[in-house]
């Protein structure tokens, strides 16, 4: 084991590499690019045993990913943003073929307007293709959780692709320390695949079919992709125990950081959620009762862990890094599904929208959200969603406003 | 924690400083998180990147919103707002600009009130080149600036993060950052670690609720042609094309076609003209030129306007 700097990135080819896949397509996009790289260099210059293929689009690379893992090989996959949703079609289709591999998104905000900063858009918008997710808050999760989803994604009771989550920039160019755990014990606990009945040989051609089908049994096999999805959670309890055995680190379905006798959380995912780690501990020094509740797994969402962890709390502050549009912040409602009519729920789920566009969450943006979250609690009432934005921030675009209101001026359109 | 933040440009190696300075801390023992921070990249254009160490688990991210020590390697982003070089400064800051003015004279400038150190800007380079290595004297002088990263960690971190590169590159580095870290020494330990914030005084942010406006005022386009015209990409430029007329053989269609930019017109006499406007400083004209007659000078070093022969 060595312990050195490393990426979001280079964690997350790390994760590959030692998970020893044999098939990687790929297709470049920022900010994910890096990931491909390395595996690139250590495959040309290293002799990682891995076969890379670069496609054309990513649409092709999610299909040559799914017939590549209905072949029975290993394989892993990156993209994010705007590749993630050219791929849109094929999510669905290959998590319908219930072959495993393992794809990273590094999560980007999405056009228009453009951006290259990251939010979560992005992994939102295939929340419910079929994939599970993997949600990571540093580096070292990075790596970890791409062996977790090997595991996770393929064993027997799952059969399901697996996205692993890092947000752009504030992992996928961040580094930190990382353990690079050794091959051995990366063997001990990741065995090599084993597909079972997923098999294929040049030698002998045979054809997967894939039908047109009615209702009937179209509904049977949807359903029982969603179950074997919602089988994931007590798969993913078992795999983490084991993972915290062999490397030592917790990575439960749920972080629950200082929550024992919390009466307050912050709700929230990714790798912001260390500056709520922050802002918990700042709190703390004040007198708070306030902890942070996590999920690491975003798909399933781990509905009996979350309604245990949040039994008998007062009121929850959730932070929405994503938007959707003409609804609102797409943790909010579905932390609000899974808790609504259950006893001893907290009463008060508060829903701030931030960090859109790779926007900064300041941490007195957090304290101020605990005290928002209290009001509420002691007015009995949630407020309107808020919108993490600044009066100097509304400024600033009023100026660039100004600046295109004279352009309209001079080409002699109406002000 | 230790909060620190490099800006310069796209080029001037301020990826690899965060680098070499969080390889340091961490050989010193300490937590660290060091990421650079760009938009589309392109060289010449602004850039930052930021290190944190501590002696404990890290937990903020992103950008150094209040840092303890900033570094300037090009003084000319100091007047472009989208670099931000001075976000977050107070008079707790200490600033280290490669400059050839003095310290009194960006106190009075920028009314800035707390501790500015300079490095000699290396003004004298006629080779671009050695621009590259500025990011691994401003490393050098960061790490003697915290006192408590020693010279052979300094040393060792510069070859972690340059392997692979030729071993003249990572010579002159090595002998960039240890320049840096000598001309630091009397301030040495200067830079102290800066306390966390405290939930019970803080800055309650001005949160507004964002108008409803009409799709007129708020949909994110705007109908104009030739808006290019209207951005001085030639503020980007580090290096300048200024052609020999001497030398030139007027064979005007050569440099003209390879501007990727567009930015050499053709006068009436077959003259090329260098739109200084719009002119990145890519310097292909420089290298496509058959009869050499375009040179590069540093942007600092441009001629006078009656100089110009244009």
């Amino acid at each position: 084991m060595t312990r050195k700097l490393l990426t979001g990135n280079g964690a997350a080819a790390w994760g590959a590499r030692l998970a020893q896949v044999d098939y990687i397509p790929a297709f470049p996009i920022t900010p994910q690019t890096e990931i491909i790289e390395n595996l690139g260099n250590w495959i040309d210059n290293e002799g990682m045993p891995a076969r890379m293929t670069t496609l054309e689009s990513e649409h092709s690379m999610i299909t040559a990913a799914g017939a590549a893992a209905a072949t029975g090989v290993r394989v892993f996959s990156a993209t994010s943003s705007q590749g993630l949703l050219y791929a849109m079609e094929m999510l669905y289709t290959v998590a319908g073929w219930r072959a495993p591999f393992v794809l990273t998104n590094v999560s980007r905000g999405l056009a228009a307007p453009i951006t290259l900063e990251p939010d979560h858009n992005d992994i939102m918008a295939a929340r419910d293709c079929g994939f599970l997710q993997i949600h990571c808050a540093d580096c070292q999760e990075v790596l970890d959780s791409v062996l977790i989803a090997y595991r996770l994604g393929e064993d027997e009771r799952v059969r399901l692709p697996v996205i692993v989550n890092l947000d752009g920039f504030y992992l996928s160019f961040t580094r930190e320390p990382v353990e690079i755990p050794t091959p051995e014990a990366v063997a001990r606990f990741l065995p090599p695949y084993d597909p079972e009945n997923i098999r294929f040989s040049a030698s002998t051609p045979i054809s997967q079919a894939v039908a047109v089908l009615g209702g009937t049994p179209y509904s049977y096999f949807r359903y029982e992709s969603h179950l074997a999805a919602q089988k994931a959670q007590e798969v993913y309890d078992e795999i983490t125990t084991e993972f915290t055995e062999e490397f030592g680190r917790s990575r439960e379905a749920l972080e629950s950081y200082r929550t024992d006798d919390a009466e307050y959380l912050f709700f929230q995912i990714g790798s912001f959620a260390t500056k709520a780690r922050e802002a918990v501990d700042r709190l703390r020094e004040s007198g708070w009762a306030i902890g942070l509740i996590r999920p690491r797994l975003f798909r399933p969402l781990p509905e009996k862990h979350l309604r245990k962890a949040l039994a008998g709390k007062k009121g929850v502050a959730v932070i929405d890094q994503n938007l959707a549009a003409g609804r609102g912040g797409v943790l909010h409602s579905e932390l609000g599904s899974i808790l609504f009519s259950h006893a001893n729920m907290p009463g008060i789920l508060v829903s701030f929208i931030g960090g859109l566009g790779g926007r900064d969450i300041s941490t007195e943006e957090y304290f101020e959200m605990a005290m928002v979250t209290r009001e509420a609690v002691n007015e009995g009432q949630a407020p309107p969603p808020r919108l993490l934005y600044t009066e100097t921030e509304l400024r600033e675009v009023e100026k660039l406003q100004a600046i295109a209101n004279m352009e309209r001026i001079e080409l002699g359109a109406k002000p | 924690m230790y909060r620190i933040r490099f800006h310069g440009r796209g080029g001037q190696g301020m990826k690899t400083a965060s680098r070499i300075l969080g390889t340091a801390f961490f050989l010193e023992g300490l937590e660290v998180q060091d990421a650079p921070r760009y938009g589309a990249e392109r060289r010449g254009a602004p850039i930052f990147a930021y290190v944190r160490a501590s002696h404990s688990l890290i937990n903020e991210r992103g950008i150094i919103r209040v840092p303890d020590l900033v570094i300037i390697a090009d003084d000319s982003l100091v007047t472009v707002p989208a670099a931000g070089v001075l976000a977050g400064a107070s008079n707790q800051t200490f600033m280290l600009i490669s400059t050839s003015e003095k310290a009194t004279t960006w106190s009075h400038r920028l009314n800035f009130t707390g501790s500015i150190l300079t490095l000699p800007a290396p003004v004298e380079v006629e080779d671009r080149m050695e621009l590259r290595f500025v990011g691994a004297t401003c490393a050098g002088a960061a790490a003697r600036l915290c006192g408590i990263i020693n010279q052979t960690t300094l040393e060792q971190a510069v070859h972690d993060e340059l392997t692979g590169l030729p071993s003249t590159v990572v010579e002159k580095n090595l002998e960039k950052a240890l320049e840096g870290y000598t001309l630091m020494a009397e301030h040495e330990g200067c830079v102290k670690e800066a306390a966390m914030l405290s939930s019970e005084q803080y800055e309650i942010p001005e949160w507004i609720n964002l108008p409803f406006e009409e799709a007129s005022i708020s949909a994110p386009a705007i109908h104009s042609s030739l808006t290019s015209e209207l951005m001085p990409t030639g503020l980007w430029r580090t290096m300048r094309p200024v052609i020999d007329r001497e030398h030139c053989k007027k064979c005007w269609w050569i440099c003209s076609t390879s501007c990727p930019d567009g930015a050499i017109n053709i006068d009436a006499d077959n003259n090329p003209q260098i739109d200084y406007e719009h002119c990145k400083g890519c310097l292909t004209c420089v290298t496509v030129c058959p009869s050499h007659a375009i040179l590069a000078i540093p942007e600092h070093k441009k001629p006078t306007t009656e100089e110009t022969d244009s």
